[in-house]
This record gives C-alpha cells, structure tokens and sequence, in this order.
C-alpha cells in the first residue's frame, strides 16, 4: 500500500503498525459482543412485529400468551409512559422523544412492515417465539405511502396525524418534514455563463448498514430504580440518554455496558433492544437478553434513505462550474429526520462555485425510520452531482479528474452553508490519484471501462472524555468513552505511547462503561481518533504536567525547568545541576511523591475545528454484455486521511468503505412488495459483496495534517463510501456506451438498459438506412 | 417444553455430553448450552458463515445444523484454534495483517480459512477468494483478510 509520507517521520509510535491490544481476544473468541452475556436466571426476549406497513391497532390481547408455560411478562406501548413530542438535543442528534418510543414499541399506529407491537419474555428463545404467536392484534389496514415521490404528492395518504412544516403552515397535514435551502449568487447569470450545462434525474434505493452483529441488549433492573444494560452500541452515553427517556426514569440511573460491536456503520446510534430489555427486566425481576434475528435487523432498524435527485451544472468550455443546482428528496422512513441535511451540506461541498441553488426534502414513507449509514445522506447525494460533472467533462473535452481539480475546493473555500475551509487535501487527494500507477495505466478488451468519481464528507467533532493512569511499574493505562468499533483502542493507546515516550505494549486502551468514564458521544462522524484522541493527548499531557511537578520537588526546582522527552525527565542544562530519572523510576517513587498520577480532559470540539476529509476513487469495470453483471476488475481509492496514526485501520476504513459503496453501486436494495412487505428479509436477497466479487482495494493515503489537531489527525471512517457508486455509473458508461441513474445498477436494470441502448442504436441505423 | 436428548460428541478433542431439544441449532447448543460464544450468529440462515465450524474437518454453518446432529461427531471451534499458549498460524496473520475490523466475522474466516489451508496448503490468491466467499465481512473489504490467509499459507508451506 502506498502511503505518501508528510507527516509522521516526528513522531515514534504514531505512523507505525502495531497489533492491536485488543486483536488477542478477538481472534480467540473471548471477546464478548452484544448477544454473549448470561447472567443466572437469564430470561429470553422476542419481539412480536407489525405485519403490514401502515395500520391502525385497534387492539392488542395477550392473555393465551401469557398462559403457555415459560413465559414471564409480556409488554406493548402502555407500559411506556407517554413521551415528549418536542425534539430534543440528545447526544449528537435532535430527536423527539415521542417519535424515538413510537418506534420502539408502537402507539395507536404501526408504520412500517417489522413495526415492534409487543415483546414477551420467557425462560427460552423457543418459547417467547411460541408466545409470539398467541399474541392476538386487530389491525385496521391503511393505504401504504412507499416512495417520496407518493409521500409528497398532494391527497397522500398522511403518516404521522400532527406532522407538520413551515411552509405549508400549521393547518396542513404532510408527509413533509423538513425542506431546507442553501442559496448563493445568481443561478440564472450562472447557467447563462456556461457553455455546456447538463441537467439529470437519478434515484437511489434504501440500502442497509449491514453489520454482521444483530442487535442484542441484556437488561437488569435492580429494585431501587437502578438499571444496567449490556449492549451493543456505537454511544453508550446515547443509548443512556435516549433510553431513559423512553422509559421516563432518570438518567443517572442506568448504567450501559457497551460490549464488543460487530459494526454498526451508524445503524447503532440509537435504540431498539434496550428499552425492551430494560422493560422486562422491571416487569419480571431478572435479567432479559433480547436478540435480533437477521430479518428483525433489515425490516425494523434503521437503514439508510433512499432519494430522488435532480442535478443541473454548467461549465465553461475551459472546464470552470459557473452554476449548480441541486433538489433532492430523501425518505425518511416512518418518523421525520432522513439524513437529508447532510446530504444537502455536502453534495457540491467538493467545488468552488460561485453560483448555488440546494433544496433538500426529509419525506416520512411506510419504510423502517431511517439511521446514519457512514457519511450520512452523502453517498446517494454524490451520485447525481459526480455523474453529471463526468458528463460535462467529456462534452468539454476534458479529463474528469482535471475537471474537478480545477474546481475543486481548498483553504479559504466557503462551504455552500457557510463555513470556510481550513487547510484541506481534496487537490491532493485528485492528484494522487491522477499521478497513480492505475489511472495511468492502460485499460484494453471489450465491455471494460474505467470511472473515477470524488467525495466529501465531514469530520464530527462533539464532546469526549479520556482518563491516563500511570501505574508503579510505570506502564499506563487509558480510558475512554468510545466504543471501539474498528481498532480505535490502538490508535489511543498509540497516542499516550506518543506522549508519554512508552512502548506501545506497556499502554493499556480500556473502553469504560457509563459509570466509569466522562460523558463521550458516538463512535461516529469520524471522530473518535480526531476527539477523543485529542482528549487522550490531552490527558497524556496532564500526565507530563504532573510528573514535571513530581521532579521539580524532587530536585527542589521548579516544573518549568523540567524538561520530558521519550519517557525521560531532565533538569534543563542551561539553569541546573543536570538531573534525570526515567519515567518508570519516577513511578516507583509516587508513593513518596504524592500518590498515584492521574491525567484527564474532556474536549468538546466544535464541528468548524474538526478535519473534513475527501476521497477520490479510480475504477476499473467489466460488463457482461449478457447478463448485466459488473465485475469490478480493479480499484483505487485516495484519501485526505490527516496524520494516520495506524496506517493499516486507516487502509482499512479506505477499503471497507469501498467496498460498501460497490454493494451500493451494484446489488443493494431494500424490495418491497404492492403491500410494502419487505420481500429479501435475509443475506441471500439482501446482497452485500463477498471476496469473490472484489479485487484487491488499493489505497492510496494523502497525509494533510489538520490544523486543528495537536497530531494533525482528521476523521477517516466515512468519506470512502462516497465515491464508489458514481465511479462505477461513470465506468460502466465507457464500457457500455449506457449512463445509468438508478441504483442499484443490478444485473436486471442494467440488463435493460444495454437492451435498450441496443434498440436505439438499431433504431437510429435503420433510419439511417 | 420439547423433551431434552441426550448427545455425546467430541469439541476441540474433548469428549462432551450434553443435553439438548432437538429443536435447537448445534450453534445454539454451542451458545446457549456450553456458553462457547466464541462462535456468533449473524444471519441464522448459512448466508453469512459467521457461525462456521469444522464437522470431521468440514467447514459447516451451525446454525444450519441441529444440535442433536453432533452426536458421534467431531467438532472443532474457534475456541481450540490455538494449541495453548500459541496461537494457530492464522490467527497470527491475521493480527499481523489488520485483518479484524470489528472482529464479529473473524471466529467464521478463522474457521473457514483453516478448512481451507487443511485441504489446499498454498492456495492461489483466487482460490482463497473462492473458499471464503461464504463468509461476510462487511468491515474490511477482505483484502487484508486474503492477504493474511496467504501469508499463512506461504508462511506454513
């Protein structure tokens, strides 16, 4: 893997790639994720689901159910208290916390096929399924609204009875939550400036995160009103907030475990389990284990939107944007707050343009409420924009990678809603890719092509907190708040290692339950490097604080003529008798020095400090004229990745997100039938790419240090999924001669496509003749 | 509640009884019975291979099997990868490689990887890509995955 050297030849542990402290356990089968927890008189919690997409429930009963043998207590939406209709700031996100217990536990109405309406549980899985079914419900059956383009349509069925928004005023029920606007310059002057303007409709599916781990919560609820809840969780400190708002109890009265997660990509910012879990462990006085099957996970969480875009640019015919402008409608889901908005900040974000118009709908359908996917709302966002700009390339005659340097943004760029770029790498990030060995390459047979696409999403700063305790061995140890969810445990230690001039080995990561550490928000919006491994530098640094002040009083000097450097500390020769004492034969001495030291910060970093990040993709596609069916033949992908701290989990968020936006590109769909039953409920339907339908992913990393960050460190995680899906439209079209504007671009639509095309050509020949 | 059946079958080379309703999955007597949990569901439905296992050397999903099914057989998990103190070959790779994001799929590629390097010691780079293609990882991209099961390869050849 290439990596081009910028930043880290300073540093000694930073840049380098050890194994991670918590691989052991997870290459053993120690490591104990969401649904491996048994705690003695364990009960088993199942989840009876809504099997029509938009009902009224006009009753519930569950008194045969109750009877089997086995069973222990079963609950529905009455025993939740009526929760707060006013949105809320919970942790990173707004949300309404009567919205968030609907969806937990349906009230009055069920919105999508999968909807919770009631939850048993008994002494086995077997049995509370067994009860399930003796649970009887009388549904009133409604008119299912699946699509936004229904949803928005005048005389559509209405989902939510007190929805409603600014513009249609408070006396118009609608499916329209939100419309927001970004404007800038003149849009007509713009368009008029252009020589080549290009105007395209495109629509995206709803897709799913996809994580290999279902859902799975164990509740315990002590007889003083204190609970625990193990679960898996992307924020336990959100899971703490959303989910005792639900339950109406206080906040510091339940204490969350987060346990190994087996992915998340998003899809476990918020709550479904654990309130369940929680609520029969109150009502049955043990602990409840509530699991998610795989079809639980694809009809009842939260996948992400799928939208309709409309994408009009225009460029002069040397290659520079005058105009944009972008319409997009997202489905939300059942209940308001689709990724709408950050698909609307980030769509063009990549450019420099003067002129701007962008309108984004968040549009509530008879579908799952939707969750974060990894770059929120940009993915289907780019698609639309990254298609058009290659067509204008090629109208203008000009390489597609070149289009978007020229225009591209950088330091001093202001973002469409606002804020100016700080020092930024998205030319970088297209240079490298144009200077690499595969775009340069040659590209030979039939139905091969080759597209290249970029992509922008943001660095979330938000609030974390980090503990470093200095043992008398002198090794260390370091708490965070942040779920580890893809080797972020050895970026932080490898951080204090920095700092603290230890080997790498004699730093402990430790991930702290609730209790045990200061507030930290999700592991999400790339920021668990760039925040809370500012909180751990930070604390790190507390740690030298003290062990100066520790020396000073042993040398009878002051800390400031104490100098610390790679685990040693030294009088400064220029003032003193020069004195030294390694870090380790200082920790021996702590007990005469003043007991044990402990360093700590919290840091809340706005989002205007945080390092956006870009990404820009080269792939290489074979179609089989036959069939539809894309082989990826090749794949490069480079991104503004900041300092990497641990090139190898940095390589592999480049190449998971990748190959997450080729599942997007080229097979993932949600199904649903006239009904808006989900029909691929399962892995075999639902389906995501396995190693046979890669290449290698080859990653080229562009180390544009932030600013902003004491390392330099910018978030990673998302941006990769960007690009892809408009890469592969773009190479398809070389190969194929076809622009497609609808994903998936599976081998049925693709299929018709190229048959299409065929009888045009035909078409067009005959006429000729 | 459905009458428990006695099995007797061998895990990881030790002899083992146990009591099970025929209607449990061999991965949930794994998990729920034993608590050997090492070995994870992810799909219940043999699309994912999260739950791979060795029956006599094969690999196999257990959630496709029945419990009572292990009678007379024998299995082999995650949790006997290693001989004691040492880690198997693969799992060193793996760690080497990066190969773990989240780590959920990693006890199924450990298993399914085994099968394979058992049957083909140096396989190609396609063949790797073949007989791991039962096995989802929506991590990593598999790349450091195929990277760390030939390097085994190459390593124990």
């Amino acid at each position: 893997m290439a990596v081009k050297k910028e930043a880290h030849h300073k540093y000694r542990v930073v840049g380098t790639r050890p194994i991670r402290p918590d691989g052991i356990e997870k290459v053993t089968g120690r490591a104990l994720y969401g649904a491996d927890y048994y705690f003695p008189g364990m009960l088993f919690g199942k989840i009876l689901r809504s099997p029509y997409a938009h009902a009224r429930i006009k009753s519930i009963k569950f008194d045969k159910a109750l009877k089997l043998p086995g069973v222990r207590a079963i609950v529905t939406a009455d025993d939740l208290p009526e929760a707060d209709r006013k949105p809320q700031q919970m942790g990173e996100q707004q949300v309404s916390p009567y919205y968030l217990s609907c969806n937990v536990l349906a009230r009055g109405k069920v919105l999508y096929d999968g909807h919770p309406v009631a939850a048993v549980a008994a002494t086995s899985p077997h049995i509370a399924e067994e009860a399930l079914r003796l649970i009887e419900v009388d549904y009133e059956p409604l008119e299912p609204v699946m699509t936004a383009d229904e949803a928005m349509k005048p005389g559509a069925p209405i989902l939510i009875d007190d929805l409603r928004n600014q513009e249609e005023g408070p006396d118009q029920p609608t499916n329209v939550a939100t419309h927001l606007q970004f404007k800038r310059g003149d849009l007509a002057a713009g368009f008029d400036a252009a020589d080549c303007v290009i105007e395209r409709e495109f629509r995206t599916a709803t897709v799913h995160q996809g994580y290999i781990e279902p859902h799975a919560s164990v509740g315990i609820w002590n007889p003083d009103g204190h609970a625990t809840v193990y679960t898996c969780t992307q924020g336990s400190f959100t899971v703490r907030t959303l989910a005792t708002k639900v339950l109406g109890m206080p906040e510091g009265n339940l204490k969350v475990v987060p346990s190994e997660i087996g992915g998340g990509f998003g899809g476990k910012t918020t709550i479904y389990c654990e309130p369940i879990a929680l609520l029969l462990a109150k009502k049955t006085g043990h602990p409840v284990k509530v699991t998610m099957s795989r079809s639980e996970v694809l009809r009842a969480t939260g996948p992400t939107s799928g939208i309709h875009e409309r994408v009009k640019i225009g460029v002069t015919k040397e290659g520079r944007i005058t105009a944009a402008q972008v319409w997009m409608a997202y489905e939300a889901g059942a209940f308001p707050g689709s990724p709408m908005a950050p698909g609307a900040m980030t769509v063009i974000t990549s450019y420099d343009i003067p002129n701007l118009l962008i309108d984004g709908y968040d549009v509530v359908v008879n579908r799952p409420k939707t969750c974060a996917y990894r770059a929120p709302g940009a993915t289907a966002a780019a698609f639309g924009v990254e298609t058009v700009l290659d067509e204008l390339a090629e109208q203008i005659g000009i390489d597609p990678l070149d289009l978007r340097i020229m225009n591209g943004a950088h330091e001093g760029t202001q973002q469409p809603f606002g804020p100016v770029f700080k020092r930024i790498g998205f030319i970088e990030t297209c240079e490298a890719l144009k200077a690499s060995e595969h775009y340069n390459s040659k590209l030979t047979g039939a139905n091969r092509g080759r597209g290249v696409a970029a992509g922008f999403w943001f660095n979330a700063g938000f609030q974390s907190s980090a503990s470093v305790y200095v043992n008398q061995d002198g090794t260390a140890s370091v708490v965070t708040g942040s779920v580890d969810i893809g080797g972020s445990r050895a970026s932080m230690a490898m951080i204090a290692a920095e700092v603290l001039g230890l080997p790498i080995d004699e730093v402990r990561p430790v991930v702290a339950d609730t209790d045990s550490i200061g507030y930290t928000d999700v592991t999400a919006g790339s920021r668990v490097t760039f925040a809370t491994g500012m909180a751990v530098y930070n604390a790190a640094q507390d740690v030298v604080r003290q062990l100066k002040e520790r020396a000073a009083k042993m040398w009878e000097c002051t800390p400031d003529d104490v100098e610390f450097d790679n685990g040693v500390l030294r009088t400064r020769g220029d003032v003193l008798q020069p004195q030294q004492l390694t870090l380790k034969e200082l920790a021996a001495r702590f007990i005469r020095t003043g007991g044990p030291v402990v360093g700590r910060a919290s840091v809340s970093t706005g989002g205007a400090g945080a390092g956006p990040a870009f990404a820009a993709i080269c792939v290489d596609v074979e179609v089989d004229p036959d069939t539809g069916k894309v082989q990826i033949l090749r794949v490069t992908i480079a991104q503004d990745v900041g300092t990497a701290i641990h090139p190898s989990y940095v390589e592999g968020q480049l190449q998971g997100g990748t190959a997450q936006g080729i599942g997007w590109a080229l097979n993932e769909e949600y199904v649903y039938d006239s009904k808006g039953v989900l029909r691929n409920t399962g892995l075999l339907d639902y389906r995501m790419p396995t190693c046979l339908d890669l290449p290698a992913i080859e990653t080229i990393l562009v180390e544009v240090p932030n600013p902003t960050h004491p390392l330099g460190v910018r978030g990673v995680g998302e941006v990769s999924i960007v690009p892809p899906p408009a890469a592969i439209a773009n190479a398809i079209y070389r190969a194929t001669g076809v622009r497609m504007r609808e994903l998936p671009m599976s081998p049925p639509r693709l299929m018709k496509a190229l048959q299409e095309h065929r009888n045009s050509r035909e078409g067009q020949a005959a006429a000729g003749r | 509640m459905a009458k428990r059946t006695l099995v007797e079958t061998v895990i990881n080379n030790e002899p083992v009884e146990l009591l099970c309703e025929p209607r449990q999955s061999l991965l949930e007597v794994l998990r729920d019975e034993l608590h050997m949990t090492g070995t994870k569901e992810g799909c219940l439905t043999g699309d994912c291979g999260a739950c791979t296992i060795l029956v006599d050397g094969r690999p196999v999903c257990s959630c496709l099997m029945l419990g009572v099914e292990a009678q007379g057989h024998k299995l082999e998990t995650i949790e006997g990868l290693a001989t004691g103190a040492e880690l198997h070959p693969l799992q060193r790779k793996f760690l080497e490689h990066a190969s773990l994001q989240c780590g959920i799929c990693t006890p199924g590629f450990l298993m399914s990887a085994k099968a394979l390097l058992d049957k083909i010691p140096r396989p190609t780079e396609a063949e790797v890509r073949y007989h791991l293609a039962g096995n989802l990882c929506r991590c990593t991209g598999y790349d450091k995955i195929v990277r760390a099961v030939l390097d085994a390869a190459r390593e124990s050849g």
